[in-house]
């Protein structure tokens, strides 16, 4: 948040999450327009369908699909996201601070969308073009079919990561034991280095070392119909 | 889609406040399942000695007293009873299995919900709401409770097919989601280890699982981590028994499930929100439970 600006306080005790979204999605909003959201309670869909570039914090815990389809706004969840988080968003920028729920960033065709805490199953799931940054541990299933954009984690990756990928880009830090079908360790090559450099220091966690990462990819044999498998069919 | 909720306290300063925080909690989850609701308390212990049982009888005019007089002198036991709404409390220096048996024998359409020391189980059709009201859950003291907010998909919608299910002295089991193996596994129980089965509801076949392997020594623990290998389909399983509370989810984690812990209580339930009103809350350690991780409290964990 840039300084001495006015910030509007939307108080969810007070307030219906209706009306709360319905003007975080109005017009008439300056650029830089900054929003605080108090008293969440776990709503589900809060924050959803922004498309112009405003602030909005939410001070704690949020609900299912929190900045869902998210557009140049940028959102800070100060707490925990429920399942879909940042899901289908097309730009701008999504931050927890706390851990989240499945799903997190699904089918994202742009944007920036980082979990300071851990991500549970399937995060980046048939991701289209979005970043994701997990600083901590991502569950099973992650990224699986996901078609573009690029997923880093910090920490471990759960089982059966990248299953069935195309031509989205994986960097894992820790462990990463398990590889779904068609999912591959990869050659880091020094144009991987800049990208994972740039996407960790957006994320601020530019000092972690570029080195400790590796990077996986689709081995892409599951392209094309094998005349061998005709039997399957 | 189910609700499900549960609250473990780990020190007794909260007890008298079990319902008051249990109610927000259970009516939260209206919108995962309208349908019906139910809830097991685990309150006001028994004396030594005796038993508890919680029994629901669907004619409101059921003549309560006449039952207890005739199972009494047939069994030549002492029998207290009390009612709440529909279900009604006796309380009975009998043994458990012999009181369940003649209870049903008396009439075929009265239903033990459970049996124990401590556990109440109170379920009916309707909204989480009308059904909290009813039985007066607000004002309940206690060590735990579990509940489940119902929308059916596997059996009919019924005081019966509600949970939580009970099938062992003190022992609960609330689970959203569905099992596919429950017809073998039903068949199984009931064929080499002698269960009788109420209902055709899946969730009865994982509690009958779970008391099965306890009664053959198995912690609750233990029997939580057995079940990941034997029961399939999707499931997050909250369990109650008398002194001890655990959450189970399927190992590709079909079914939501959000833990909150402090130094008082454990909390669990399918979505935060249902959570959000409990003291603490915003300071507790709240976590989505790991797929196939049995997470277990007070017991023999």
């Amino acid at each position: 948040m840039s300084g001495g600006q006015n910030i509007e306080v939307l108080d969810l005790s007070q307030s219906s999450l209706r009306d709360v979204n319905a003007l975080l999605q109005g017009d008439a909003k300056p650029t830089g327009a900054f929003f605080k959201v108090i008293n969440p309670r776990g709503a589900h869909a809060l924050a959803c369908g922004l498309d112009s570039e405003i602030e909005v914090e939410v001070e704690g815990h949020t609900g299912y699909y929190c900045a869902g389809m998210n557009k140049l706004a940028r959102v800070v969840i100060k707490g925990n996201a429920g399942q879909g988080v940042a899901e289908n968003m097309m730009s701008g920028e999504v931050r927890v601070t706390g851990d989240v729920s499945q799903s997190a960033g699904a089918t994202a065709h742009g944007g920036l969308l980082v979990v300071e805490g851990n991500a549970a199953a399937r995060c980046g799931i048939s991701l289209k073009g979005g970043d994701i940054v997990v600083k901590g541990n991502v569950g099973h299933m992650s990224m699986f079919m996901a078609q573009a954009g690029t997923l880093v984690v910090l920490g471990d990756a759960g089982d059966a990561l990248g299953d069935s990928l195309y031509e989205a880009q994986i960097y894992v830090r820790g462990s990463a034991d398990n590889l779904g079908a068609d999912c591959v360790e990869k050659e880091m090559r020094e144009e991987h280095r800049e990208k994972l450099q740039a996407l960790l220091d957006k994320a601020d966690c530019g000092e972690v070392a570029v080195s400790e990462f590796k990077r996986y990819g689709s081995a892409r044999a599951l392209y094309h119909f094998k005349p061998d498998n005709v039997d399957a069919y | 889609m189910c609700g499900i909720v549960g609250l473990y306290l780990k020190t007794s300063g909260l007890k008298d406040r079990l319902g008051e925080m249990f109610t927000p909690m259970l009516i939260e989850m209206t919108d995962r399942g309208p349908d019906s609701a139910g809830v097991a308390v685990y309150h006001a212990p028994a004396a030594e000695g005796q038993v508890k049982i919680t029994a629901f009888h669907p004619d409101p005019a059921f003549d309560w007293a006449a039952l207890a007089e005739a199972v009494s002198s047939e069994l030549s036991v002492a029998i207290e009873h009390y009612p709440n709404d529909t279900h009604h409390v006796l309380i009975s220096d009998g043994a458990a299995e012999v009181l369940e048996d003649a209870l049903e024998a008396y009439d075929p359409l009265l239903q033990v919900m459970s049996a124990g020391t401590t556990i109440e189980i109170y379920k009916e059709t309707g909204l989480p709401k009308e059904v909290a009201e009813k039985f007066g859950l607000e004002a309940m003291k206690g060590s735990h409770a579990v509940g489940h907010t119902r929308m059916a998909t596997e059996s009919a919608v019924t005081t019966a097919g509600s949970h939580p299910f009970s099938t062992g002295l003190d022992l609960c089991l609330v689970h959203n989601g569905s099992l596919s193996n429950h017809n073998r596994l039903r068949e199984h129980l009931s064929t080499h280890r002698g269960i009788e089965f109420k209902t055709e509801n899946d969730t009865e076949v994982a509690a009958a699982y779970v008391s099965d392997k306890m009664n053959s020594g198995r912690s609750l623990h233990e029997a939580l981590e057995d079940s990941i290998k034997d029961l399939d389909g999707f499931y997050t399983f909250v369990v109650g028994t008398r002194d001890g509370f655990a959450v189970l989810r399927d190992p590709i984690a079909c079914k939501p499930a959000v833990l909150a812990e402090t130094e008082d209580y454990v909390a669990f339930a399918s979505e935060y929100r249902a959570l959000v009103d409990l003291p603490g809350i915003e300071t507790a350690k709240v976590w989505e439970p790991e797929p196939a991780v049995v997470y277990s409290w007070g017991g023999q964990a």
